[in-house]
């Protein structure tokens, strides 16, 4: 055997498992879910192949309400996190000390060591009728009688951009850490104002990283669960709900993996505009930041 | 004399680091100024208060007569080209040139006129449109200058740029940065640690030490007559001995060197060395006279000058910049510079020379400064 068959053997037995992760895990079920979404119940045990799943959808209008509203809520939750991101990652990669930059990055990772449901119970412990801030204000004087600060939108946004601002700071911090300083004072020196080397150069150089951020941002808070039910309440509306509901409550497996399917579908169309838009690729953004 | 920039007395203290100890300068306007110095004696600290990016602890700045002190970075007339040239990546060349002037509030026309004109001068017409990962180094340093001088800037600041270039490239952009400076006749504060850089191009240079400027002159006097040891041994090549003042005649003192035999020298830079005083005595290669002793007996000392004996260690070539380094009887190592390289093929290792240099080519330093 050759030293060139020895590499390939090295090569392949490498790749192993990235590929069967890819397979298995990735590849595998999406292909079974767009199957599953084709098949159409026409008896018990009967089943034929054809796009009625699809067509359902189109004529449920809480069906397709609720995509759009996921998709539009997921998406101002996107701007906010990058709008209250941006300052924080500038501070920690460029104004922070040395020292205490390691300090503020393992900060920002505090939310991820506790579990989804008991950072949503804390956000409830905080805002129900009975709850801190609510008792806070009465304390205070603010108001006279217990405000509910649970189910409603603003409370769905809030916790979901407490969850995911972490995923939005690490790669900005990346690239910001990236840029020479001399890049920020050569703005200044030719004669730019803040808000000019703010627009024409930081901006543009950690657009890699911006859209890297808003990339992850999006597809968790999109795909999320816990977070909008626990806060929302029953009437969040939000898909993956409507998900849960199709394969657990109904045990519509065909609906379900419809409704699975067509949320991928749609959040990879609202990237891949959202790249279009910003004049990015997919490879360069995960090649700068 | 008019001034584009003037310096009172400006100071900058980073924790216990004085980084720059009360410098004060006037820079002639059309004039290529250089601060040279060692790494870390602050000559960016300097030129980061001239361009308003560090606030003076004390002193004063004024830019064409006008103090700046108040005035923010993007409000002086002073550009700067920096150390790594800070391109802006994400934009092209043209991009690059016409943000200041984009700054300005310039109109379209204006701006692609000038950027043509600018791109002219500098020798790179029609590279507008590359990326700036496209351009050689020498191009990247040229396109750095032309962002600069598009905005025709009263003083422009270029901090060691020349740092990251091969050593051939560097020769050649030496002397296309001192062709574009005549070109453009703005003044250049150019800083560097590199002395053959400073020589080369400046009409002035100012010599810094520990955050202070230890002589200002052109680069003759500096090469000619330095005032300080450490200019002495900043500026150019020279062999150095330790020594005590034994005596003194008039204007000459006599050096009992530490390991050699005693010389006789001038005092440099005006000071006075009391007999018993320690000092370093400096003599160029160039000032050297070899010649072969040959079977003929020691040739008499000459009036004026010193003189000793040894034998060629080892000849370094170098073409028109050769050099022998010739072990003395006291076993010290002088370097000889050679008329030409010729001379270099009729030296043999081994050989026996008589060394003999000028007293007045002899310098003297107190060292404990
Ligand atoms: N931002 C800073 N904070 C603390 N010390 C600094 C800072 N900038 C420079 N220094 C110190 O000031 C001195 C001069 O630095 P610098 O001006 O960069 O020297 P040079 O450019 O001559 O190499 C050095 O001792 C350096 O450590
Ligand atoms: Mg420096």
């Amino acid at each position: 055997m050759g030293s060139k068959d020895a590499r390939r053997l090295f090569l392949i037995l490498l790749f192993m498992p990235f590929a069967l992760w890819i397979i298995l895990l990735i590849a595998l079920p999406n292909i079974g879910m767009f199957i599953l979404s084709l098949q159409e119940k026409v008896g018990p045990r009967v089943y034929t192949y054809g796009i009625a799943n699809y067509v359902e959808f189109v004529n449920e209008p809480i069906y397709w309400n609720t995509l759009l509203r996921t998709a539009t809520i997921s998406l101002l939750v996107t701007a906010l996190t990058l709008l209250i991101g941006f300052p924080v990652a500038y501070y920690i990669a460029k104004i922070a000390k040395k020292q205490s930059k390691g300090a503020l990055f393992l900060l920002c990772l505090i939310p991820l060591w506790v579990s989804d449901l008991v950072r949503a119970f804390g956000w409830i412990l905080l805002l129900r009728e009975t709850g801190v801030v609510s008792g806070a204000l009465q304390w205070l004087g603010l108001i006279d009688q217990p405000v509910e600060l649970l189910y409603n939108d603003v409370t769905v946004v809030i916790g979901l951009i407490y969850t995911v601002i972490l995923f939005m700071i690490v790669p900005l911090v990346s690239t910001l850490d990236g840029m020479d300083d001399s890049l920020v004072e050569a703005g200044f020196n030719l004669g730019g104002g803040r808000a000019t080397v703010l627009r024409r150069i930081i901006i543009p150089y950690a657009m890699p990283g911006i859209v890297a951020g808003c990339i992850v941002v999006f597809m968790l808070t999109a795909g999320s669960y816990l977070t909008p039910i626990l806060l929302g309440g029953k009437n969040s509306m939000w898909f993956t709900e409507q998900i849960y509901d199709q394969f657990i409550t109904r045990y519509n497996w065909e609906s379900g993996a419809t409704f699975g399917v067509l949320l991928l579908v749609f959040t990879s169309a609202v990237v891949w505009l959202g790249l279009r838009l910003s004049g990015q690729t997919l490879a360069g953004t995960v090649a700068k930041s | 004399m008019e001034y584009d920039l003037e310096c009172e007395s400006v100071s900058k203290r980073f924790g216990s680091v004085l980084a720059v100890d009360s410098v004060s300068c006037g820079i002639p306007s059309g004039s290529f100024f250089s601060i040279l110095g060692p790494s870390g004696c602050g000559k960016t600290t300097l030129m980061r208060m001239i361009a308003g990016f560090e606030e003076p602890d004390s002193g004063d700045t004024r830019i064409e007569g006008q103090s700046v002190v108040a005035t923010p970075p993007n409000r002086r007339n002073v550009k700067m080209v920096f150390q790594h040239l800070a391109l802006f990546p994400m934009m092209n060349v043209g991009e690059n040139i016409a943000y200041g002037l984009r700054c300005r509030g310039a109109d379209k026309a204006e701006i692609a006129r000038r950027i043509d004109d600018v791109l002219e001068r500098i020798n790179l017409p029609g590279v507008a449109h590359r990326e700036i990962h496209q351009l050689s180094g020498g191009q990247k340093q040229r396109i750095a200058i032309a962002r600069c001088m598009v905005l025709e800037p009263a003083l422009l600041l270029l901090d060691e740029p020349l740092g990251a270039l091969d050593l051939k490239l560097r020769e050649s952009m030496k002397i296309e940065l001192k062709q574009l400076q005549h070109r453009f006749g703005t003044t250049f504060v150019y800083i560097t640690h590199d002395q053959s850089e400073a020589l080369v191009m400046s009409d002035h240079v100012a010599v810094m030490r520990n955050g202070k400027f230890e002589q200002v002159g052109s680069p003759q006097e500096l090469y000619r007559h330095p005032q300080t040891a450490f200019v002495a041994e900043f500026v150019g090549d020279s062999n150095q001995w330790h020594g005590r003042v034994a005596g003194r005649d008039g204007s000459e003192v006599k050096v009992e060197a530490d390991d050699g035999p005693p010389v006789i020298g001038v005092e440099g830079g005006g000071q006075n060395l009391a007999e018993g005083a320690a000092v370093r005595v400096f003599v160029r290669p160039e000032h050297i006279r070899m010649q072969p002793l040959g079977a003929a007996a020691e040739p008499a000392p000459e009036p004026g000058r010193n003189g000793e004996q040894g034998k060629i260690d080892s000849l370094l070539f170098n073409g028109g910049n050769s050099r022998v380094l010739v072990r003395t009887a006291s076993d010290r190592l002088i370097e000889v510079d050679l008329p030409d390289a010729d001379s270099a093929a009729e030296l043999r290792e081994g050989e026996d020379v008589a060394l003999s240099w000028p007293r007045a080519r002899t310098m003297c330093f107190s060292s404990s400064e």
